[in-house]
């Protein structure tokens, strides 16, 4: 009694005080709850899908919207998680349980040579080059197709799980799992480090960071999560194939993470969760099915010009305020900060209106 | 096959220069990542099919038709889309993938999704040194080195040349200078976009049209243009000499090396990021703050 108490005090204190966070909530009860209440399976297959991409999303932006190397070729992680589990797992008999993780540790080195190579270069020339890894990986596989199985990649995997509603299960708690822990390492300290590698990395070094480090490190942790997500898949849908190294992957996943907001991990989840099921229900109508990619990038392209700096951030906006003395978040309907009682922006300026101050 | 290859690489890097050279000039002045630019490509190719086959124009006009319609497309694109979210570099990148993507729908709805054939604008071939040469490869060889010596007349003898050189060394000051930075900006789109569509009308008859085949120029157009040097015009032009031989010389001695082409190029851009991170010709630029 005294718990739910507790817990009932906290959820009501820490939770339903900000609008994000209730959100928040919601979401991951509906995730969680979904299978109980509607059970088909083309949606829950759908949904699984979804739960996958938005790990390698969330991944993107942990490397590219925290630390801004801005990577354009993260479909080589997704991918080399993909093949070296498939290829584990068909060519060792391994369980899948054993080989997804397995792919995570090949995404993982993978990441620290791609890392340690683009060491020296940022900016765009960092994001160029990686676009050139995920190809000369494709065109290794093409050119041994006896190992890699070629253009039709490894097929017949073993599944993680028989029945829709649990393979739902195991990608929808992975996903909330990683999404949370890359959240946790966004918010910590290291967070921090990354923020100024990103906004200034001559005066991160010079204030003792040492960069190099912290880069490896984000670009094995991002790339391991990448991984994971590629072997899930590949475990799912049963096939590792070489659609899993395409540059149009690796757009998708730049597409997402800018679409929902660099540096906030929630934005990219939001916007897979957002355009993917909403471009599959559009290809489910025949009218518009040819379209499907049109619609997208229709989209993708209108919202970009009412909110630039992506979904996320500017949804934030319209329903919380950020104090101006604490710097913590409001709901957007309070008039003084909840923490420390000052003013709030909007009733700050309707004051100096008042007054005439310029 | 020393002769393919020296004739084949020359080609190829005729037909890259003039892609990576529209890429660095706006990267250079407007500081956008244009992945839409063979799109633009594509674009132009498929405008020169429709007039050329469709409407039975004749070559020349059809070719000078479609160049013009799509810089024109490319300046109202600009316009619409990318100068509206020009502070948010991010947005400016992902606007440019998505406008590659509508391109490319748009030519799957209109033409389908087959390889479509153009007849070669000349017929016949020429010997050099003992190999035979289509006198329309040749073509492609004359119209690039004509386009580049254009856009070198432009860039280095006009008063909009010398605008958009000073606008790509510092935008700020040329604007405090009361150069128009937008009306800069524009006219680089266009130029740039216009020699993706001759290189697109050029090659068009050599190569089948369809929807995807921005995908691997695009591709090799960043490789070069790194190789090069972001933003260096002579380094885009030397470093697509170099893929364009490197993949001839794939193509021909390696076994199963078409498939490696795109591998070994990449390969290279990336070996020579490794020893010079700023590419060939680049300029290490301090650090903007």
């Amino acid at each position: 009694m005294y718990l739910l108490r507790r817990g009932w005090a906290e959820l009501k204190n820490e939770v339903f005080v900000l609008p994000s966070r209730t959100l928040v909530l919601a979401w991951v009860v509906a995730l969680l709850a979904l299978p109980a209440v509607y059970g088909d399976a083309y949606v829950l297959r759908i949904l699984t899908m979804t739960c996958v991409f938005a790990i390698f999303a969330a991944s993107w932006d942990l490397l590219a919207g925290y630390t801004g190397q801005v990577n354009f070729g993260h479909a080589l992680f997704f991918g080399a998680g993909a093949y070296a589990s498939a290829l584990l797992s068909l060519r060792l008999g391994l369980s899948p349980w054993a080989t997804i993780w397995a792919g995570a540790a090949v995404a993982t080195l993978v990441g620290v040579f791609v890392g340690y190579l683009c060491l020296r270069l940022r900016g765009s020339y960092l994001s160029l080059a990686t676009l050139a890894f995920p190809l000369i990986a494709l065109g290794l596989l093409f050119a041994f197709p006896g190992f890699s199985g070629g253009e039709l990649g490894i097929s017949g995997l073993r599944r993680l799980a028989l029945t829709p509603t649990a393979n739902y299960y195991i990608a929808a708690v992975s996903m909330l799992a990683i999404v949370f822990a890359l959240r946790k390492l966004a918010d910590s300290r290291f967070g921090i480090v990354l923020h100024a590698i990103r906004d200034d990395e001559v005066a991160a070094r010079a204030s003792g960071i040492n960069t190099p480090r912290y880069k490896l490190a984000v670009f094995a942790v991002s790339a391991a999560a990448a991984g994971f997500a590629g072997a899930l898949l590949a475990h799912y849908i049963r096939i590792a194939g070489p659609s899993s190294l395409e540059v149009a992957l690796s757009f998708q996943v730049v597409i997402w993470g800018i679409f929902g907001g660099g540096a906030t991990i929630y934005g990219p989840v939001a916007a897979v969760f957002l355009l993917y099921p909403l471009t599959e229900w559009l290809g489910s109508f025949r009218a518009v099915g040819e379209l499907r990619l049109l619609a997208f990038a229709v989209i993708v392209l209108l919202v970009l010009l009412f909110m630039p700096r992506g979904l996320a951030p500017w949804v934030r906006d319209r329903i919380e305020t950020q104090c101006p003395r604490c710097k913590q978040r409001n709901g957007a309907w309070k008039r003084l900060c909840r923490l420390c009682g000052a003013p709030l922006q909007a009733e700050v300026a309707r004051a100096q209106r008042l007054v005439g101050h310029q | 096959m020393l002769q393919d290859i020296l004739v084949t690489g020359l080609v190829n890097g005729g037909v890259y220069a003039l892609l990576a050279i529209g890429f660095s000039l706006i990267f250079g002045v407007a500081r956008i990542v244009n992945i839409a630019h063979t799109a633009f490509y594509m674009l132009a190719a498929y405008c020169f099919y429709a007039l050329l086959v469709k409407a039975n124009l004749g070559f020349v006009l059809s070719a000078v038709i479609a160049v013009g319609a799509v810089t024109l497309v490319s300046v109202v694109c600009y316009r619409l889309v990318i100068e509206p979210v020009r502070e948010h570099e991010a947005a400016v990148l992902i606007a440019t993938i998505a406008l590659a993507l509508i391109f490319q729908e748009l030519m799957l709805l209109t033409f389908g999704g087959h390889y479509l054939g153009i007849p070669s604008t000349l017929e016949g071939m020429v010997r050099i040194l003992g190999v035979s040469i289509p006198y329309q490869r040749l073509l492609i060889l004359v119209v690039a080195a004509a386009a580049l010596t254009l856009v070198w007349f432009v860039l280095y003898r006009t008063r909009l040349g010398l605008a958009i050189r000073a606008t790509a060394n510092d935008l700020e000051v040329a604007n405090l200078m009361g150069m128009n930075v937008n009306r800069v900006a524009m006219a680089t789109v266009a130029i740039s976009v216009a020699l993706a569509a001759v290189a697109g009308v050029v090659v068009a008859p050599v190569f089948v049209v369809d929807p995807f085949m921005w995908l691997a120029p695009l591709v090799t157009m960043l490789a070069i243009v790194v190789l090069g040097g972001l933003g260096s015009l002579k380094g885009s032009l030397i470093g697509a000499l170099i893929i364009g031989y490197v993949e001839a010389i794939t193509v021909f001695a390696l076994p199963a090396g078409a498939y490696l082409k795109g591998a070994v190029a990449l390969l290279i851009m990336v070996a020579v990021l490794l020893a010079r991170p700023e590419g060939l010709f680049g300029v290490a630029f301090e650090e903007e703050r």
